[in-house]
């Protein structure tokens, strides 16, 4: 996979991740461009079309749509896939995920993401073990928490 | 504001981005922002130190006003020192940062990989992720020189986490992917190809995309990992499918996996071992078979997985191109798909089924879809599912049914949408030549492509067309009839006209028998049109005017008169003009005989691959591998390169022409092939001879873009043509592996010397061992300039990206044209040039021969006219000429004193503009 993108139905970009190496004028160029065309599509159409020399797959969840550059030989429906697992794993993690969501723990939509696509090549196909993963992270954030207020608190920093 | 913040919030990050929801436009998000970063700046900088969490905080605000689209330049020094905390979500956030917008900073980059060192040897497994995740985010050349070494060990060692073996591996891929060869698998080979084996799912899943990546790149290297692959797809297939717990996905087993393992098998030929490859047919079977089974959930996720794996199965199956059996069952299964209600499942058949018509043993099932193909093309509401079935039924065309495909595709042009008549035009051109049994279709064929979609129909379709004509004695009657019937039609597209032109032209004659289409009449419904072309098409009726007169001397007196008149003879378009002059003036000098021998008929075209073809395999091709550039160069003086290529001999230039295609001819392929039948040199000289006598009119160049007139072709006066051999060593590089960077990348680099326009041709994307490829340039000067222009050969060969730089021999006087002035003109115009900037002037010792013919065959090879009786002194040399700029016309006049006593010259130059003085006062002082 070259690139995710994510993006409301007015055009706002709501999560970028790159895969190859872009200038930013460049991204921003595909993304206008790609928004531009992904909107302009009606909803019955196919989630597949050819751009540039890449495939582009997209699919629309409620307010969001979510779209992949993938290249030649990679596989379609897998990738359709691939958005849907993404998307399941968000809604699992904020409990039914809404586009503010997104917008306001966008750091967290990266981690996420992370901990299942790395590269551009699925990581971890487990929902379990993806949620597993980012749940540690924030336990030991709390534990990390505790003991310093137990020690300020005593007076030993 | 939702109430949902897990793990951390930070309140003044989830206010802030309220704030910025709330700004009413765009200019309140940019005051916000403004205030925001003023505040964060002013932050970073107090002598306060912050704590981590505040940090924290600011770096994320800053991340987010980065990813609304606005620049960041500071903020990149806290985010480093973020990196090490010792508290896991600042470093997180630290990470991340760094990850989106990396710098190219070396300071910065030596910090974060010692960050990213201390977190890979901390043997804290989560740190460790996040250290191989910023490497894979980020995949810099210098993060491979860091760590490329380190990761393989990491990904093999036996106590490593399986969380961070999966890191390990997309990260080793990602850094494979910038930096070939600074990750060397060696010795770690076996160990990672062994990973196929391991019981984690996950890690499976994960190191397979590294194996497939490897083994492209090194197929016999890793070779083993063939019956690893078919031995885990097979347990994959056969597993029931609850059994890989949370690796199923909506009852179907490891898709993920299986699509990735089908995918590494299409990396290699068939297994040679029997027991693998009969176990890797039957897996190939099961899942074929369970595409017929009942489904077992009605979810799309349950049916697009399934399918995933499947067309990724008949993938494998057309690859291997080598099981009759199973080719004729993917045929059938993609059959049923074309007609399914998901418009995914329907584009996807179609795609798929386009390679399978290509394998010897599916073509004929493929075909027999056909009509269900053709519906698709009528019905489908999608465009880019009816692009599908063009594309297939290109793909299934043979001489059996190429009548009713070319039909079907000519009517869909007429409502084709507009992005995609251009390709479907090059289509219909191609499999109406390639299966063409009378060549009366093919002729049919291409003026309906004309008619229906005139605008899309580009050069290389008419030219090919007429390629084909003179080619084929047995169709050019008709085809004479045919554009005459064609020319009828009260509207007719120009491209119309220029066939019409060209094959009446040549043969006309050949329908000259039927009073209603003798040459009169033929005339003058070409002239009807004229006026309604563009000048190129004018251009190619004036040839074809001429050639009348040759065919039809009745028509002489009629076509004399149309060239006299003052709107041919006296058109503001030079071009026009000078064929007007030229043909009116060869008419009537010339005796039959010679006038025979000049318009001869066009000799046929040496067969070669179609230039449609070509075109349309670039349209399609995967991006060139040579790429030619021309990039600024600071250096100053050139070599002044003006020997013998723009001397006075023209019958020489003639002759040496006709081995060089001009420049606007080639790209289309027929002028190059014309002159074949008489000798060049002297049919060329013929006709100066022919000018020169005719006095004032235009001496110099005659140039037919549309290569009618044969041997009469020179360079124009402002451009240059050249040419480039490339290399031919490239035997060894293999078509496919290395991207190189896409064509419109190459177009803008092209841009970069502003003075000149220069055009190229587009290269092949592969040069063959041993062969040559010509790149004609046609330079065309914009403005005055003195570097020359570097010409940048990009390839790869054996894998690397190999540059050479050559220096054009283009200067400033290539665009010189010579004027000639009397005495008094030429004193009374230096006079006029006498402020001091205009004059440039050099003595200097003479470093060649001072010989008489000698100098004056240096000056005239500079493009001025050299003038004689001008100076008192007959000594001196004075010479005048005008360079021709895009922009403007610079007159320049030049006086060189001779010392024979001395060894010595003085140059002086005087130009209507100030830097063409100096720069020809430089370039000439190094040549005597």
């Amino acid at each position: 996979m070259q690139f995710m993108l994510l993006f409301s139905r007015q055009g706002k970009l709501r999560l970028q991740k790159w895969y190859v190496p872009l200038s930013d004028k460049e991204k921003k160029k595909i993304t206008r461009e790609l928004v531009q065309t992904v909107l302009a599509r009606k909803p019955k159409m196919c989630s597949f079309l050819e751009w540039r020399d890449l495939k582009i797959v997209y699919k629309r969840y409620a307010s969001l749509y979510f779209c992949c550059a993938i290249e030649d030989q990679d596989n379609e429906l897998i990738t359709l896939e691939i958005i849907h697992r993404y998307v399941e794993l968000l809604d699992k993690y904020f409990g039914s995920v809404c586009e503010l969501d997104i917008i306001f723990n966008f750091e967290k939509a990266y981690f996420i993401l992370d901990e299942f696509l790395l590269g551009g090549e699925a990581q971890e196909t487990s929902k379990k073990n993806v949620l597993k993963a980012i749940e540690q992270a924030d336990l030991l954030q709390e534990d990390a928490e505790t003991p310093r207020s137990v020690l300020e608190e005593i007076g030993l920093t | 504001m939702p109430a949902v913040s897990k793990g951390d919030g930070m309140r003044g990050l989830a206010v802030f981005i309220s704030d910025i929801r709330n700004c009413k436009s765009k200019e309140a998000e940019i005051k916000r922002i403004n205030k925001e970063l003023a505040n964060i700046r002013s932050k970073f900088k107090g002598d306060k130190a912050l704590d981590g969490y505040s940090k924290k905080k600011y770096v994320c605000k800053l991340l987010f006003i980065f990813l609304l689209g606005h620049d960041i330049d500071f903020g990149h020094m806290e985010a480093v020192n973020l990196l090490s905390s010792n508290k896991y979500t600042e470093k997180q956030i630290g990470y991340l940062f760094i990850s989106v917008l990396v710098n190219s900073n070396s300071e910065l980059i030596r910090l974060i990989n010692n960050a990213i060192k201390n977190d890979l040897s901390s043997r804290n497994p989560t740190f460790m992720c996040l250290a191989l995740h910023c490497i894979a985010n980020v995949g810099s050349r210098e993060m491979a020189e860091a760590f490329a070494s380190e990761i393989p060990r990491i990904l093999v060692a036996g106590d490593t986490m399986d969380s961070v073996k999966q890191s390990a591996a997309l990260c080793l891929l990602r850094l494979y992917k910038t930096s070939p060869d600074l990750v060397l698998m060696g010795e770690w080979t076996s160990r990672v190809v062994h990973l196929l084996n391991d019981q984690h799912m996950g890690v499976v899943t994960a190191a397979i995309s590294l194996i497939t990546c490897l083994s492209q790149k090194n197929p016999d290297e890793f070779k083993t990992c063939v019956s690893l692959a078919v031995s885990r797809l097979s347990r994959i297939v056969s597993s029931a499918s609850t059994d890989l717990q949370d690796y199923t996905y909506y009852f179907v087993p490891a898709p993920w996996l299986s699509c990735k393992l089908l995918r590494l098998l299409q990396c290699y030929p068939p297994p040679e071992d029997g027991a693998v490859k009969g176990r890797l047919v039957e897996c190939l079977e099961t899942i074929l078979n369970k595409a017929q089974e009942p489904p077992k959930s009605k979810k799309v996720q349950h049916s697009n997985a399934k399918n995933a794996i499947l067309f990724e199965a008949i993938s494998l199956i057309i690859h291997y191109d080598s099981e009759p059996n199973l080719l004729v069952r993917a045929c059938n299964q993609l059959g049923q798909f074309l007609q399914h209600r998901e418009t995914n499942l329907r584009y996807l058949a179609l795609e798929s089924m386009c390679t399978l018509a290509s394998s010897e043993f599916s073509h004929e099932a493929v075909k027999t879809h056909i009509e269900t193909v053709i519906n698709a093309l009528k019905t489908e509401r999608d465009v880019s599912v009816r692009q599908r079935a063009a594309d297939l039924l290109y793909a299934m065309c043979d001489r059996s049914n190429a009548k009713q495909i070319v039909a079907e595709m000519l009517s869909y042009l007429e409502t084709a949408d507009y992005s995609i008549r251009e390709e479907m035009v090059l289509k219909v051109a191609i499999l109406a030549e390639k299966y063409a049994v009378d060549y009366s279709w093919y002729v049919d064929t291409i003026l309906n492509l004309i008619r229906i979609a005139g605008d899309y129909v580009s050069e290389e379709v008419w030219y090919r067309v007429i390629q084909i004509v003179i080619n084929r004695d047995d169709v050019q009657g008709y085809a004479a009839k045919t554009v005459f019937e064609a020319l009828q039609a009260p509207a007719c597209h120009e491209n119309m006209v220029k066939v019409g032109g060209y094959i009446l032209g040549e043969f006309g004659n050949l329908i000259a028998g039927d009073p209603r289409s003798s040459p009169l009449v033929q005339f003058n419904l070409l002239h009807s049109k004229f006026h309604l072309c563009s000048v190129p098409t004018r251009a190619l009726l004036l040839s074809a005017y001429i050639k009348f007169i040759n065919l039809f001397p009745e028509t002489k007196a009629t076509i004399q008169e149309v060239l006299r008149c003052d709107s041919q003879i006296r058109n503001s378009d030079v071009e026009l003009q000078q064929r007007a002059v030229e043909y009116l003036k060869l008419s009537s000098i010339a005796s039959t005989d010679v006038l025979a021998t000049v318009l001869e008929e066009m000799p046929p075209f040496p067969e070669r691959e179609s230039s449609i073809l070509a075109k349309l395999k670039k349209k399609k091709g995967p991006g060139a591998v040579s790429v030619t550039e021309l990039e600024d160069n600071k250096r100053e003086g050139g070599e002044l390169n003006g020997g013998g290529d723009r001397g006075p001999d023209t019958a020489a230039m003639a002759a040496s022409n006709a081995s060089t295609p001009s420049p606007s001819a080639d790209l289309l392929g027929i002028r190059s092939a014309a002159p074949i039948g008489a000798a060049p040199a002297n049919a060329g000289s013929l006709l100066v001879d022919v000018f020169s006598e005719a006095g004032p009119a235009a001496p110099s160049a005659a140039v037919n873009d549309d290569g009618f007139l044969r041997d009469l072709e020179q360079p124009t006066e402002t451009s240059d043509s050249l040419l480039v051999e490339g290399s031919g060593d490239s035997d060894s590089a293999p078509p496919s592996e290395d991207p190189a960077p896409p064509l419109s990348e190459a177009d803008e680099l092209l841009n970069n010397w502003p003075k000149l326009n220069v055009q190229t041709k587009p290269v092949e994307p592969l040069v063959e061992g041993g062969a040559q490829i010509q790149q004609v340039l046609n330079i065309e000067c914009l403005t005055d300039f003195s570097d020359a222009p570097l010409l940048n050969i990009k390839f790869r060969y054996g894998g690397a990206l190999q540059n050479l730089t050559l220096k054009l021999p283009v200067t400033i006087n290539k665009f010189f044209q010579p004027t000639e002035m009397t005495s008094h003109d030429f004193f009374q115009r230096w006079k006029q040039l006498s402020q001091p900037q205009q004059e440039a002037q050099k003595i200097f010792k003479a470093n060649h021969s001072m010989d008489t013919e000698v100098l004056k065959a240096k000056l005239l090879g500079l493009g001025t006219a050299l003038l004689d009786n001008v100076d008192p002194n007959p000594e001196n040399y004075v010479c005048a000429g005008v360079i021709q700029t895009k922009g403007q016309q610079v007159g320049c006049l030049l006086r060189l004193e001779p010392n024979a006593q001395a060894q010595m010259y003085r140059l002086t130059l005087r130009c209507s503009k100030d830097s063409v003085s100096r720069r020809l006062c430089e370039l000439l002082a190094e040549q005597f």
